[in-house]
């Protein structure tokens, strides 16, 4: 063995510390509640953000009670989709104004546990919001079929579609100035599958359409949900490296 | 411990670094000097495998870059400018946030120590955002010796540092280069750099323009060491 050959394997020591991919994931999730859940900061945008967009809509749309109903899915998915850009810009602007998200990508994991840390903990923050409008809705627009289990299955689905692509562009669109106006612009024109195919099918549940009725746009959320989990989870690590 | 061979790295059109030839022996101190501009930040990051190099090989720790990041990162410990840090979470949960990135399992023992050395023992449960720069950057150098890594890297440590936070963080520095870890600092500070390390590299231009140890600088001295490399 030559000298070289020596150094190299005495230097090449098994490590003492290698975390696995799930417990690193689980870390940043709960680093990003206990932060949130502290400051407030995001859940508060988004919320208030919402109540905003509900009532707004509420008075600008004087409609009568059948008009109403036929609105109920579009009116819902863009408070969503508005209040979701929001807290996807805070979450990960909070990494990057202070350096944090140099301190992830030092952690000697693969980088693809800090998109689902991340993406689980927008989930949260989203879902939050959405159980808070949904009474508020209910209340304004006297509209209680929304508490339907299959209806709130299609919002978790669009949800998770909507939270995947998201965080995987504004991890992007957090690295220039311009990071607030970029990330609709990445993300509305990628999310309209998903944005088209959970209104489609959540009006189709309020208008009690038949499953197989709103099989089509239900079976699109979830090819989305898969694809866009997948291309996030194999092209992260370019995105965030330089 | 260290070693890059002909590295070039470019953004774009610009060349920053020109192929950079660059080596530090286990336990050495290296003090990285050199003008605003000329690429310490960047060659930086890339031993700590945050930025691909466009061209050269890079290896830290006996591991390849970038081939073998996460083994390079397991072994590294990196503090910049920016303190990493967490303000909403107190300095105790900072430091089991980073803890269990690194896979460390129990790590209270290991906290308590670190927080300990930092002189931060008192304020483990208070938040980050109470603290002031100079404590804000021990608890970043307590967050980068938490998985008590071989080798070191500080960028300008002592940016917006006032006199006494610097000489609090030049204890620090001195105890954690105490422990025989491989040290590499970027500074303008050249007074304190003298101080610390034990070899000064002058980056100009993309290049390592000279290298000198601390014997070679007392004969003469480093401002008119670093002075005459950029001259040259």
């Amino acid at each position: 063995m030559t000298d070289t050959t020596k150094t190299t394997s005495l230097e090449k020591q098994p490590m003492e510390y290698r975390p696995s991919f799930f417990k690193a994931t689980m870390a940043i999730v709960q680093k990003d509640l206990s932060a949130e859940f502290r400051s407030r900061e995001l859940l508060s945008a988004m919320l208030v953000f919402s109540m905003l967009v509900i009532l707004i809509f509420n008075f600008a749309l004087e409609l009568d009670i059948k008009v109403r109903q036929s609105v109920t899915a579009g009116v819902l998915w863009t408070t969503f989709a508005f209040a979701g850009t929001l807290g996807l810009n805070r979450s990960m602007a909070v990494e990057k104004d202070r350096g944090c998200m140099d301190g992830l990508l030092l952690a000697p994991v693969d980088r693809s546990a800090i998109f689902f840390g991340k993406a689980i903990s927008n989930l949260a923050f989203m879902l939050i919001v959405e159980a808070i409008v949904l009474p508020l809705y209910a209340l304004l627009y006297n509209e209680v079929r929304i508490f339907q289990p299959s209806f709130l299955g299609v919002i978790l689905l669009g949800s998770i579609g909507y939270i995947a692509v998201g965080t995987l562009l504004s991890a992007m669109s957090v690295q220039t100035r311009t990071r607030d106006v970029l990330l609709p612009i990445l993300l509305f024109p990628v999310a309209v599958p998903v944005l088209l195919a959970s209104v489609k099918a959540s009006g189709g549940l309020l208008n009690n359409a038949t499953f197989a009725e709103i099989l089509v746009p239900l079976n699109l959320l979830i090819v989305y949900d898969v694809i866009f989990i997948a291309v996030a989870f194999m092209v992260f690590d370019f995105v965030v490296e330089e | 411990m260290i070693e890059t061979k002909k590295l070039v790295k470019r953004f774009g059109l610009k060349t920053i670094l020109r192929g950079v030839d660059f080596s530090v022996e286990p336990g050495e101190f290296v003090a990285l000097l050199g003008p605003n501009g000329a690429g310490k930040t960047t060659f930086l990051r890339i031993l700590a495998s945050l930025s691909r190099p466009s061209l050269g090989s890079v290896k830290v720790a006996g591991y390849s870059l970038p081939n073998e990041s996460a083994q390079v990162r397991a072994k590294l410990g990196v503090v910049s400018h920016m303190p990493l840090l967490y303000p909403d979470l107190t300095a105790e949960e900072n430091l089991q946030f980073y803890a269990r990135m690194y896979g460390i399992t129990n790590s209270g023992p290991r906290i308590t120590e670190v927080l300990g050395m930092v002189g931060l023992e008192n304020r483990r449960r208070d938040l980050v955002r109470t603290f002031s720069r100079g404590m804000q950057q021990r608890l970043a150098i307590g967050r980068a010796v938490i998985h008590d890594p071989e080798v070191m890297l500080f960028d300008e440590p002592y940016t917006g540092l006032d006199q006494d936070a610097s000489e609090m963080l030049d204890e620090v520095l001195k105890s954690v280069a105490a422990k025989g870890r491989t040290v590499v600092m970027t500074s303008h500070d050249l007074a304190r750099a003298e101080d610390l390390a034990t070899r000064f590299d002058i980056l100009s231009r993309g290049i390592i323009a000279a290298s000198a140890t601390q014997k070679d600088v007392q004969k003469t001295n480093l401002l008119s060491f670093y002075k005459q490399a950029l001259v040259d």
